[in-house]
């Protein structure tokens, strides 16, 4: 097998010669902003090239399109893809967390059916669990599925649907039994399939003017009964496991990323260039001392990554770090936009589309598109009752 | 930018000297003691510091052709960590402090006449401060030296004078010391003092300044870094405790979001404290690349750490209602040792307007 440093070492030539700067459009930092076709057909063709040259699943084995290296060579190579910032890999629900899900407890079936199409990225992949009335109340999702020989009849809607007008397949928690004993046992997950009749969507227009999440509307569609994931009943421990990739608090997704980081570079760069009030941004005291908060705060969220390595250093509570990891990590991306905008001082009255804009209005919309990661995948909110509840052992809330 | 500063490495001799830290003083500090010890003059126990001797703790950083151990001034983490976190009295820090800057920039008499001793149980300090209340060290009038830690308890003192236009350090046994006082300091778990500076000689002082004074400031923010995360971890515990035994309304007041959301934020605070402290371990001593790298991980993680305990305790004191109001809740502990932390060596606003100089 090669060794990790040699695989990292290719890995960084071929990104350096192959990451794309010929395009003209709104490049989307997340996977949740993807909204034209343009930019989904450039973002698809970008992570086949990177599966094809080896650099996505390298640690997935080789019978379900891996490379069958380890995660230590997978690990190289986004970073490689990090330090050349390279577009995101576009498919992440599929990569992230429909991936490892179904490489971890998917029968050897739908691993082979599956698995060779989500890292290619033929087979983009949408998740169903949000419903218009029913957001952060995960477990009280109503969307009926109702059995009926070998098929699923499918009746309700899904909302935030990343996604979703492109997708083939969707990971779907819907309601099988509404009698059951509490919320959670009535619910089953599927892998269910997308282009059968009766499913539609429609685009949500999100605060920045632009798409990217759609409604999802079943009428009587139908899926086949061997789509379920577990066994009828058991949707809520499948979703738990799914979120859980999700957040980063389980390893074994495909690799890449999904989200750009903002490196505090950047931000240095920006309170150079920017006139903060007739002078450059980086002279203000004020500026300067969050500018070392925000450092510090980068640094202390990759600190978090190395310690979480080291057992002795975690022994207290094993499993704290990758709780945080997404509070962290997006409220992070929400502040530094934020604060980047006061950087900009005047300029920050401007949005994408004016020339007199600072980098094009760059900040501006990452800063309203930060909201994506704040408030989805469980909000900030949430997460705190989960660190709370799950890592430092309070009562409950609900 | 300082990516690279984020890598931490634990040795296997660190780990077992932590699991050691964390025993000794959890067994030789528990609360009723560290209570009993305010009102006690000395204000520690002799008995723990011989100990802490045997076991070597005094010459980690010293090395061996001195009569210490020679390990890696990372490896004073664990030790600082553990006395924070059971809040341990002892003047470790001083007598560290002390014999660090003889290292840096005492002469082969100095260091071979006090390192053995300050290695094997002989209680120093060092006295930087004055009443101008400056954090810059290297430039004092010399006459009245102030915030002066465990000065009773010791046989020397390692302080800045004032010499030929210049400042110097000076060693000046305790004995020479006439006029001095206690002072009445927030943090009660210590023993703070003022003295007016006596007459020295040229044999009294340190060849070389400015190394001595940098190897003080870097390894005075280091261990202050790590007693601070070390007793956040401990104020967030206390502060569990009550949030999952206390009923209000018919409920455990720890379900309530009002009061889980910011402990979680306080737990997050401390946990990322945590890392950059033993990240900072890794780097101090690390030579080659830049030579401010030391510098930029300890700062970075002392800012951290203070303002991960003082919000951790700020909160501790809130959430137990009437009762952390109280003297008898452990909470003004912590908040009292966080605000002295503060007080010394820099805050953490002054630590970023530092790393501000280093890093833009």
């Amino acid at each position: 097998m090669i060794s990790v440093e040699a695989f990292g070492a290719e890995a960084d030539k071929w990104f350096a010669a192959n990451v794309p700067s010929d395009y003209d459009f709104l490049m989307p930092l997340t996977f949740m902003e993807v909204g034209t076709d343009e930019q989904m057909d450039f973002l698809r063709d970008w992570q086949k090239r990177v599966y094809e040259a080896g650099y996505l699943g390298a640690h997935w084995p080789v019978e379900y399109g891996g490379g069958g290296l380890t995660q230590a060579h997978q690990d190289a190579a986004t970073r490689a893809m990090r330090k050349h910032q390279a577009p995101i890999i576009v498919n992440a629900i599929g990569t992230g967390w429909a991936g490892p899900l179904i490489l971890d407890t998917g029968t050897e079936e739908q691993k082979r059916n599956y698995l060779p199409g989500i890292l290619s990225g033929d087979d983009i992949w949408c998740q169903g669990f949000s419903e218009p009335d029913h957001g952060s109340d995960l477990g009280n999702a109503q969307l009926k599925a109702v059995r009926d020989g070998d098929e699923y009849v499918l009746n309700g809607s899904k909302i935030w649907t990343t996604q979703g007008n492109y997708a083939r397949y969707m990971i779907l928690l819907a309601r099988t039994n509404p009698d059951a004993p509490n919320k959670y046992a009535g619910l089953s997950f599927f892998l269910a399939p997308m282009d059968v009749p009766g499913v539609s969507t429609t685009k949500i227009r999100k605060l920045t003017g632009e798409y990217g999440f759609v409604q999802t509307f079943f009428e009587d569609a139908r899926i086949p009964a061997d789509t379920l994931m577990g066994a009828e009943g058991e949707g809520w421990k499948v979703a738990m496991r799914t979120l859980e990739y999700e957040r980063g608090a389980r390893g074994g997704q495909a690799g890449g990323y999904n989200i750009s980081q903002t490196d505090p570079l950047e931000i240095v760069g920006l309170a150079k260039r920017a006139i903060r009030n007739g002078r450059p941004a980086l002279e203000d005291p004020v500026m300067r001392d969050k500018l070392i908060e925000t450092i510090i705060d980068a640094q202390a969220m990759m600190a978090n990554r190395e310690r979480a390595k080291i057992a002795p250093l975690v022994s207290e509570r094993p499993h704290a770090l990758p709780l945080m990891s997404k509070l962290q990590f997006t409220e992070y991306a929400r502040e530094t936009g934020q604060f980047a905008l006061e950087l900009e001082g005047a300029q920050a009255g401007y949005y994408v589309g004016e020339e007199r804009s600072r980098e094009g209005g760059y900040w501006q919309r990452s800063y309203l598109n930060a909201f994506s990661a704040t408030i989805g995948g469980g909000t900030s909110q949430i997460q705190r009752n989960i660190i709370g509840e799950h890592a430092l052992g309070l009562p409950k809330t609900r | 930018m300082t990516a690279h500063l984020s890598k931490i490495a634990l040795s296997e001799m660190q780990a077992e000297l932590r699991d050691q830290a964390m025993r000794f003083c959890a067994d030789r500090s528990p609360v009723s003691k560290v209570r009993a010890l305010l009102t006690d003059e000395r204000g520690f126990d002799p008995k723990d510091w011989t100990d802490i001797a045997d076991l070597g703790w005094l010459g980690v950083a010293i090395p061996e052709e001195h009569g210490g151990l020679g390990m890696e001034t990372g490896d004073l983490v664990p030790l600082a960590e553990g006395m924070g976190r059971y809040l341990m009295a002892l003047p470790f820090a001083s007598t560290t402090l002390a014999a660090q800057a003889i290292l840096a920039g005492g002469s082969d008499a100095q260091k071979a006449d006090w390192l053995p001793k300050l290695a094997s149980g002989t209680v120093a300090t060092i006295a930087l401060f004055e009443p101008s209340g400056a954090w810059a060290l290297n430039a004092v009038d010399g006459k009245t030296k102030t915030f002066v830690m465990d000065l009773d308890a010791s046989d020397v003192v390692l302080t800045s004078v004032r010499h030929g236009g210049e400042t110097r350090l000076a060693l000046i046994p305790r004995d020479r010391i006439e006029t001095s006082r206690r002072e009445v300091i927030i943090d009660e778990t210590k023993r703070s003092y003022t003295f007016d500076v006596p007459e020295f000689g040229e044999e009294d002082l340190l060849p070389s300044t400015a190394p001595a004074l940098e190897r003080i400031e870097l390894v005075a923010n280091l261990l202050q870094a790590a007693e601070l995360s070390g007793a956040s971890m401990a104020c967030i515990d206390y502060t569990l405790d009550y949030l999952k035994t206390r009923k209000q309304f018919g409920k455990t007041i720890g379900a309530y979001q009002a009061l889980k959301h910011p402990t979680v934020d306080a737990f997050v605070e401390s946990e990322k404290a945590r890392s950059l402290v033993y990240a900072a371990a890794t780097h101090v001593d690390k030579q080659g690349g830049n030579r401010s790298d030391g510098e930029i991980a300890v700062r970075m993680a002392n800012a951290q750490a203070e303002k991960a305990l003082s919000f951790a305790a700020d909160r501790s004191i809130q959430f137990h209602g009437g009762f952390g109001f109280t003297y008898d809740c452990d909470a003004q502990l912590y908040r009292r040792r966080a605000m002295f932390a503060a007080s010394q060596f820099g805050d953490a606003a002054f630590h970023r307007a530092r790393l501000a100089e280093l890093l833009l």
